[in-house]
């Protein structure tokens, strides 16, 4: 039972699993630059959800085609993938602006630990 | 005029790029583009909402001419128009107030933030007439991103603190979508009049309930739903003040407008009362945030860090209002956005203007205001009798009908929490107050200067005396509104509320 259970679902656990580590990055990795990471492989996990859940076994292109018909089980649903598209165009758009908030901060405190840039902060208050 | 839901957000979305072109060759330009944008959008969600209060029928806009629930479509009803209207009166006040404060606080920055701001309001002016589930998202991070690109312009710890709002706004954004793909994996749409057909089948399924919840937390992330808040303070504090003036109303309102639209229209009616008991979380966190941001205020020593710490309470109003899911208890928590809106909006302003007048942000440096700034001392105690709740300020009707909401749903730890926390505002605002009215026994200035003051602050660019014009006339509009809203909030209510919270009667 067991093995079928993970036979069955291992993409999503896979997908859980990541998830978890892009979570775990972005509140517990004290470095600026790995919470971004963690973000970064936060937001692949969602994405990774969505292109799995639009998978169809032996589908193909949403592009009609004439010995296929209009069989809706032999096209794959082309609307999962272009909702991952806009979403990594939104991601990409967002990291680019973590980056460059990184290095204003890096500038302004010489360092990307949090704790140090807390305590240099308060120092400057 | 089947055309104004997409005007709104068009004019703004426009504006916003050819403000950065003209930017470019000169500031002055770049403004009146933005100004002008905004100022449209405005008039559109005017005549917008004239239309469907007039008319009693919501307006869709199919986008691009695909027939919905194949395409995207916008829908203007009661609540989007309610909506439409104070992001973008807010941004009309806040655009003209802007050049002089931007340009002391933030020198060199001017020519990106016309642009930003116009985007930011694009965004959010779109999250409230999206009907649409993941355009909600796309809007969401249009507006996001805007507003992390207006933030990170303000003080020395503006960027970092920007950071950690982009790494909570990134998780909230990422398990809305997550939630996204519950529903559409379940239900086959992500049209939200489609999704209400097809969801009342799908009650009892778990993707459904999973969809739900990770939309939910992902918006109270957004919204800074108490324990979710803990970016805000940061982030207000280091914020620009006219951005501060323009985020801090609308932001994380919307994000409340969209759990408030997910339970009224999206999901069956009580799915989100009896199914799951989200309505309830979000009331008790939210009773949890009003009494945290309330009691955290009063020990604030910095003005903006204070009027941060009372969003974080008085968002939670909206919350509460949710989590009453009563018509009465809703009705005071979509006027609360309002309100609240017009309140603080007003004292982030006034704090702009005390900063480019005297250089100071803390409240013990702000003795003898009164005397030195009359008019926006006037408006400010007009904002702080709002915030407290005395009638007839807009804040009174709010929580009266909040009150009323509590005693019909029986909750009274609510009720008491609502009493409570009005009269904590008191004890804050009344501190302020007291301060600003002291007679100053020594120039201003100079107490700021024996405590160190901050470090990085720019000087001020007069000598104490009343805000020029172009910040003074946006804080008295602002002022008047926040009477105005209050005097007519029974004529607001029938107009556009009702009909709202008319799936709750029922």
């Amino acid at each position: 039972m067991t093995i079928e259970f993970f036979a069955g679902r291992y993409p999503y656990i896979l997908i859980a699993v990541l998830l978890g580590i892009g979570l775990y990055g972005m509140t517990m990795k004290r470095n600026l630059l790995k919470k971004v990471i963690g973000m970064t492989i936060f937001q692949t996990a969602i994405y990774l959800f969505f292109i799995q859940g639009a998978n169809k076994m032996g589908a193909t292109i949403p592009v009609f085609s004439e010995e296929l018909g209009t069989e809706p089980t032999a096209y794959m649903n082309p609307l999962p993938q272009v909702i991952v598209l806009t979403a990594i165009v939104v991601g990409v758009a967002i990291t680019g602006v973590a980056l460059a908030l990184i290095l204003l901060t890096y500038k302004r405190y010489g360092s990307l630990d949090e704790e140090v840039i807390i305590q240099r902060m308060r120092e400057s208050a | 005029m089947s055309q104004i839901p997409a005007l709104i957000p068009t004019s703004l979305l426009l504006a916003a790029l050819l403000s950065l072109l003209a930017g470019l060759r000169s500031q002055r330009a770049g403004h009146a583009v933005a100004a002008t944008g905004i100022v449209v959008s405005f008039a559109a969600a005017l005549v917008g909402m004239w239309e469907v209060v007039s008319t009693g029928q919501s307006i869709r806009y199919a986008l691009g001419g695909w027939i919905p629930p194949i395409g995207i479509e916008f829908v203007l009803d009661h609540l989007a128009a309610y909506m439409t209207t104070l992001i973008t009166f807010i941004g009309v006040v806040v655009i003209f107030y802007a050049p002089r404060s931007i340009r002391f606080e933030s020198p060199g920055k001017a020519t990106f933030t016309y642009p930003s701001m116009a985007l930011l309001l694009a965004g959010l002016s779109g999250m409230a007439l999206t009907g649409d589930i993941f355009n909600l998202y796309v809007f969401l991070e249009i507006a996001a991103l805007a507003a992390y690109a207006l933030l990170a312009i303000g003080d020395r710890g503006g960027p970092f603190a920007t950071l950690r709002y982009l790494l909570i706004g990134a998780a909230g954004g990422g398990l809305y979508l997550l939630g996204v793909g519950f529903l559409y994996f379940s239900a086959g749409t992500l049209n939200m009049a489609d999704l209400s057909g097809i969801l009342p089948e799908l009650v009892e399924n778990r993707a459904v309930m999973a969809a739900a919840a990770l939309m939910v937390i992902g918006l109270g992330l957004k919204m800074a739903l108490f324990p979710m808040h803990f970016w805000m303070p940061d982030v207000y504090t280091n914020a620009p003040s006219a951005v501060a003036g323009l985020i801090a109303p609308i932001m994380t309102k919307v994000s409340a407008y969209a759990i408030i639209r997910l339970f009224l229209d999206v999901y069956p009616p009580g799915f989100f009362t009896e199914t799951l008991p989200i309505t309830a979380t979000v009331g008790w966190l939210a009773a949890g945030g009003i009494l945290y941001g309330s009691i955290l205020a009063i020990g604030q020593h910095d003005y903006r860090r204070m009027l941060a710490y009372s969003s974080v309470g008085q968002i939670s109003y909206v919350g509460l209002g949710i989590g009453l899911a009563n018509p009465i208890g809703l009705i005071g928590g979509l006027l609360h956005i309002v309100n609240h809106a017009l309140m603080k909006g007003l004292l982030f302003l006034i704090g702009g203007s005390v900063r480019l007048r005297t250089g100071v942000t803390r409240i013990p440096d702000m003795k003898g205001l009164g005397k030195a700034m009359p008019w926006t001392m006037y408006a400010f105690v007009i904002g702080a009798l709002a915030m407290v709740g005395i009638p007839p300020t807009a804040g009174f009707f709010s929580k009266l009908y909040l009150l009323i909401g509590a005693v019909e749903a029986g909750a009274w730890v609510w009720f008491a929490v609502i009493i409570a926390s009005s009269l904590l505002s008191a004890v804050y605002f009344f501190r302020v107050t007291e301060m600003i009215f002291r007679d100053p026994g020594s120039d201003p200035a100079e107490t700021s200067r024996e405590q160190g003051g901050e470090r990085d602050e720019p000087t001020p660019e007069h000598p104490v005396g009343e805000a020029p014009a172009s910040m003074l006339v946006p804080v008295i509009i602002l002022a008047v509104g926040v009477i105005l809203v209050g005097v007519f909030n029974f004529a607001i209510i029938s107009a556009l509320l009702e009909s709202v919270v008319a799936p709750l009667e029922g």
